[in-house]
């Protein structure tokens, strides 16, 4: 603690000054934002019912993609970090792509495979009549693809740096795999699974290239907080700047609980 | 080393394009066009720029309403080609244009992807909730043409997705994720992916597309010689290819 504090005071100028030129980066836009608010009709604004349906849409589409990522994600991240198969560097690198493919790119490859005139989509749209695009099932699939990316790598990450010494205790123990994943691994690697949520779940709420290239764009079924923004800029720049005030201020807010929660005892 | 040099080449490759991309010799012209000209002003750039080989036209393409909001919001731009008179008055009222010229026409139809898997027969038909239809959303002038389409011919459509441009649009037909949707005959003309249904007489909706120089043009010249050679009978006859009416 104490050392943490003299750190604190002596922060060597060019540190601070590069640092708080990081910090503008991304305090300014929230400024220039804050300065075209209509404060006036904010409250107006905020509660129309194509908010009031993008802010329920966005919440429980990005809710569902980061608990998916979680699901399917945490085991993902095992596997690359503990298995030594063949093509593992190469489906690390795919699994990674999502995060610097351009989303729209990302959206119209979900179409090609899982549209209805897709690769694995026209089987099963043939056979079940299930259609993934234009529901909001294609929201969440589109947000998964994005999302889960970052959870994985966070993940992958920590796992790679436990202390194997737990784990092979456990198993000299009598211990089957399985079950030293979830009592030794796990809880270890329990702060960044948390932040790596954090981070899908974030990404998700965010998401706007892939969903409205996969999913389309309807009101109340398809149509998240980023698209209601991008539909609202065309039309009615005061309404896109209430919408983006909201997708702001509910993401600050999860933020700022989860960081208080969750990381600073955790790590 | 080996590890230092990875770290360097992405660096060294965006110097590389930086040092290689820019002619700053040329005059630049940037022009704003509405989506449904994408082909069409392709076409026209190619041959103003070999008319004008010191010009080196750069196309913004987007929906008319995003490319407004870009132009308002201080966008460097020469001209605005609109798929809306609306659009374009606005500017002009906010002093942010020139006088507009009509410079084409389109006319609306709805496709299908070939084969018509949906089975469209007529307009009645999009408010059929089996069919997956999409429509531009009602920012763009797609989306308000296709609604007055609509509205005249007494179907309440049931949509699916309104989709941000026309381009957009006509993506998602072609690729078979929508069973049809309200488009220019224009885009129609530009791709071999769809069928075509013609509306009926009676809700043909008239649509002009104007372009005008921008006020705070960065090369009014330059600019006023890219519009006479839209106007031209050389800009007007890759018009007529691309679908536009006079």
């Amino acid at each position: 603690m104490t050392t943490g504090r003299k750190i604190r005071q002596r922060a060597p100028w060019p540190l601070l000054l590069l640092g708080s030129v990081g910090a503008a980066v991304f305090v300014l836009p929230l400024i220039g934002l804050a300065t075209r608010t209509p404060w006036s009709r904010l409250g107006e604004l905020v509660t129309s019912d194509v908010v009031v349906d993008a802010l329920k849409l966005s919440l429980l589409t990005s809710v569902l993609a980061a608990a998916i990522s979680l699901v399917l994600g945490v085991p993902l991240a095992w596997l690359l970090a503990r298995v030594d198969f063949p093509g593992r560097p190469i489906v690390r690198a795919i699994v990674t792509l999502p995060m610097v493919l351009p989303p729209v790119v990302g959206g119209a490859a979900l179409l090609f495979a899982l549209g209805r005139r897709g690769v694995i989509g026209e089987p099963i749209n043939d056979a079940t009549g299930f259609l993934l695009p234009f529901s909001v099932w294609g929201v969440v699939v589109a947000n998964v693809f994005v999302a889960m990316p970052f959870l994985v790598v966070t993940v992958e990450g920590a796992l790679r740096n436990v202390d194997g010494r737990h784990e092979a205790a456990a198993a000299t123990l009598g211990a089957s795999r399985l079950t030293v994943f979830r009592r030794i691994t796990l809880p270890m690697i329990g702060p960044s699974v948390r932040a790596g949520l954090v981070l899908a779940w974030a990404r998700a709420l965010g998401e706007f290239g892939a969903t409205v290239t996969f999913a389309g764009n309807l009101q109340g079924r398809t149509q998240t907080l980023p698209l209601a923004v991008f539909v609202a800029l065309e039309q009615d720049r005061d309404t896109a700047v209430a919408i983006s005030l909201v997708l702001v201020a509910v993401s600050l807010t999860v933020l700022l609980l989860l960081r208080d929660r969750w990381w600073s005892n955790g790590s | 080393m080996i590890r230092r040099a990875a770290w360097c080449a992405p660096l060294l490759v965006a110097l590389l394009l930086s040092c290689c991309a820019g002619r700053d010799d040329d005059e630049t012209l940037l022009v704003m066009a509405a989506a449904s000209l994408t082909d069409a002003f392709g076409e026209i750039e190619v041959a103003f720029e070999a008319a004008n080989p010191d010009i080196d036209v750069q196309l913004n393409l987007a929906g008319s309403g995003a490319l407004r909001e870009q132009i308002v919001q201080g966008a460097p731009a020469d001209i605005f080609a609109s798929a809306n008179a609306q659009i374009m008055q606005a500017l002009v009222v906010a002093d942010l244009a020139l006088v507009p010229m009509g410079f084409a026409s389109n006319e609306l139809r709805i496709a299908v992807p070939t084969g018509n898997p949906g089975g469209v027969t007529s307009i009645d038909d999009l408010a059929n909730s089996e069919l997956l239809i999409g429509l531009c959303g009602a920012q763009a002038p797609c989306g308000q043409f296709a609604r007055q389409a609509l509205e005249q011919a007494g179907v309440d459509a049931s949509v699916d997705t309104n989709e941000g441009d026309v381009r957009a649009l006509l993506g998602k037909i072609e690729a078979g994720e929508l069973d049809a949707g309200v488009v220019y005959a224009s885009d129609i003309a530009a791709s071999d992916e769809v069928d075509e249904i013609e509306l009926p007489r009676t809700t043909q909706v008239d649509i002009a597309y104007p372009i005008a120089i921008l006020t705070e043009s960065p090369n009014p010249h330059g600019a006023a010689s890219f519009v006479s050679f839209v106007l031209s009978p050389e800009g007007q006859a890759i018009l007529r290819i691309h679908g536009f009416g006079p």
